[in-house]
């Protein structure tokens, strides 16, 4: 559905006299199968907003090709925005302006006669549960429901592929999870969704596959479950006092079953292990017997916060 | 087809989005009258005009040259709360023609400045004004070229600079020896000859004088035609300059 081969952004910034060139997308090459729920994870500045608005036609790549829907980015703009639907992080609704009439230009604007533009406004707000206020100023509506109008908004049309940039930032845990269900239904109405999100659990439970981007670059692609498998084992978090951390760690450092060691900032070490279960009795007694005190010891199975830290060094959660 | 059905559905929201705000029939409707109710006692002796009605001749045509100017220069502030609001974005994601982007906007300014300057002409009837309905059409359209041109170049200043702080300003630099330059409030037939020579280099001097003669029931005037053509022409560059910056603009 999407191919993207070698896409790179940068930009130019003037800061006083100076100007400072960013290098934003470095590079992406991504493949996005039809009907899949395709997230793009990476902390903030990774360049997930510039490669999304580069893929929907909003700037112009310095170099690498895209292939959207059948329809050739660079020779074929018009095309790529006949198929696309794209919400954008900073949001797209008018205050003064009622959802309907929201909804009832933007389909008007894809070509959509007046009577069929109608029709599909009442029937979007119907899906997205805004009927009750369709006809208010959009100023009057909270975070989550005016997110709602934005994605019915990227949908009137009903394209094949829909970009939805952090469609969770700023809602509670209730309209997150609302909104998921809403992401899946797109899935299942055989929309291929491209959201971004800096969520990790929103990544692991919504998306079909993931890119891990960083610094302008893919550092990971695949399903969540095979990220994870691909730093196989189990992951040993102990608690330790920052005094004695180093010593723990030339302790366990070379021990047969800890495949790797990471000491964290504020004192503790996190190991990986093939399998947690034999490995914390062995890490015991070799503390033990190093005559070290520890406060906690935690079993946990690889998140994609520890595919993050492999391929990057740094911790999302941080970050 | 496109490019019309385009436009008429931009004008149309903007222009329901206009008639909806308060503030502006306020604003627009009064302003022009406060003009004309609170200068017209000054007119006939700072003119030296014979009469009230010929001090209305030379008067109005500058007005409303001063408002398709002003009306014009200063939508783009409107533009960048678009801007702003992502909706200029979310436009631009669809198949919508980038330049009925511009011109559906920048109609609705041309729109409301006619609907400005019928007011005007009508209440200075009362004044005793009299013009010709032809020659009278042919105003409005200079003005309607005047507020198209000067609205669109204030788009695209809005879409370059992107920010109400660098607009105000740069507006107001333009907007300033543009009109005092153009003898809008008084003909520059007054001025000592150095003056003249530079006000020929200004546009809307000739726009103003085009209209004054046709307001003056001069049709055959040479300025006339050189008035709207200079406009014309501006308005095209003008909008062609724009629809561009509609059509790169970066955030
Ligand atoms: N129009 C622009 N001009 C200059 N620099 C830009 C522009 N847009 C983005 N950048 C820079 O490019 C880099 C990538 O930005 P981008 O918005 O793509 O990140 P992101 O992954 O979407 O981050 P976030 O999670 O915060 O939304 C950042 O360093 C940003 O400052
Ligand atoms: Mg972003």
């Amino acid at each position: 559905m999407i191919q993207t081969r070698g896409l790179r952004k940068s930009f130019r910034s003037r800061a006083g006299r100076e100007t400072k060139t960013v290098e934003a997308v470095r590079g992406v090459d991504l493949s996005v199968a039809e009907g899949e729920i395709f997230g793009f994870l990476g902390p903030n500045g990774a360049g997930k907003t510039t490669t999304l608005r580069m893929l929907a036609t909003l700037i112009e790549p310095d170099g690498g090709e895209a292939t959207i829907a059948g329809a050739d980015l660079r020779k074929a703009p018009g095309e790529v925005r006949r198929r696309i639907g794209y919400v954008a992080q900073g949001g797209s609704t008018w205050d003064e302006s009622t959802a309907r009439e929201e909804l009832v230009l933007q389909a008007r604007l894809y070509g959509i006669g007046k009577a069929e533009a109608r029709q599909r406004a009442s029937r979007a707000l119907e899906a997205f549960q805004l009927a009750e206020f369709a006809d208010r100023k959009c100023k009057t509506y909270s975070g989550g429901q005016r997110r709602r109008v934005e994605i019915a908004l990227g949908i009137i049309h009903e394209p094949k592929i829909v970009f939805l940039d952090e469609p969770t930032t700023g809602l509670d845990p209730q309209s997150r999870a609302h909104m998921w269900d809403e992401i899946r239904r797109l899935r299942t109405d055989g929309m291929t969704v491209f959201i971004t999100t800096h969520y990790l659990d929103e990544a692991d439970a919504l998306c079909d596959r993931i890119a891990i981007m960083d610094h302008g670059e893919v550092v990971a692609e695949g399903t969540p479950a095979d990220l994870k498998r691909e730093i196989s084992g189990d992951v040993v978090q102990v608690g330790l006092d920052i005094t004695t951390t180093p010593q723990a760690a030339q302790a366990l450092d070379g021990e047969a079953y800890v495949r790797k060691l990471e000491t964290v900032d504020d004192g503790g070490l996190r190991l990986y292990v093939e399998e947690g279960a034999t490995a914390i009795p062995q890490i015991l007694r070799r503390l033990d017997q190093a005559g070290l005190a520890l406060h906690s010891i935690e079993l946990h199975r690889p998140s994609l916060d520890d595919v993050f830290l492999t391929k990057t060094g740094r911790s999302l959660r941080e970050s | 087809m496109k490019l019309a059905r385009d436009t008429w559905l931009i004008f149309q929201r903007q222009f329901q989005l206009l008639t909806r705000n308060p503030v502006w029939v306020f604003v627009g409707v009064f302003q022009p009258v406060m003009y004309l109710l609170l200068f017209a006692p000054l007119l006939k002796p700072a003119l030296n005009a014979p009469t009230q009605a010929e001090a209305y001749k030379i008067f109005v045509p500058g007005l409303l040259v001063l408002l398709a100017i002003f009306g014009g220069l200063f939508q783009g502030f409107g533009l960048i709360a678009e801007l702003r609001a992502g909706v200029i974005e979310r436009s631009r994601v669809t198949p919508v023609s980038r330049l009925a982007l511009l011109l559906g906007r920048s109609l609705r300014d041309v729109v409301s400045l006619i609907v400005q300057a019928v007011i005007i002409t009508l209440l200075a009837l009362l004044f005793d004004l009299r013009v010709v309905l032809g020659d009278l059409l042919l105003a409005y359209l200079m003005l309607a070229l005047i507020a198209l041109m000067t609205s669109a170049v204030s788009y695209g200043v809005a879409l370059k600079v992107k920010s109400e702080d660098a607009l105000a300003p740069l507006m107001n630099t333009v907007a300033q020896p543009v009109l005092l330059l153009s003898g809008i409030l008084l003909p520059l037939s007054f001025a000592p000859g150095w003056l003249q020579g530079i006000a020929d280099w200004n546009p809307f001097s000739w726009a103003v004088d085009g209209t004054r003669a046709l307001f003056a029931g001069d049709l055959g005037n040479d300025k006339v035609w050189q008035g709207l053509t200079i406009i014309a022409v501006l308005a095209a560059l003008g909008v062609y300059w724009a629809a561009r910056q509609f059509a790169r603009s970066v955030r």
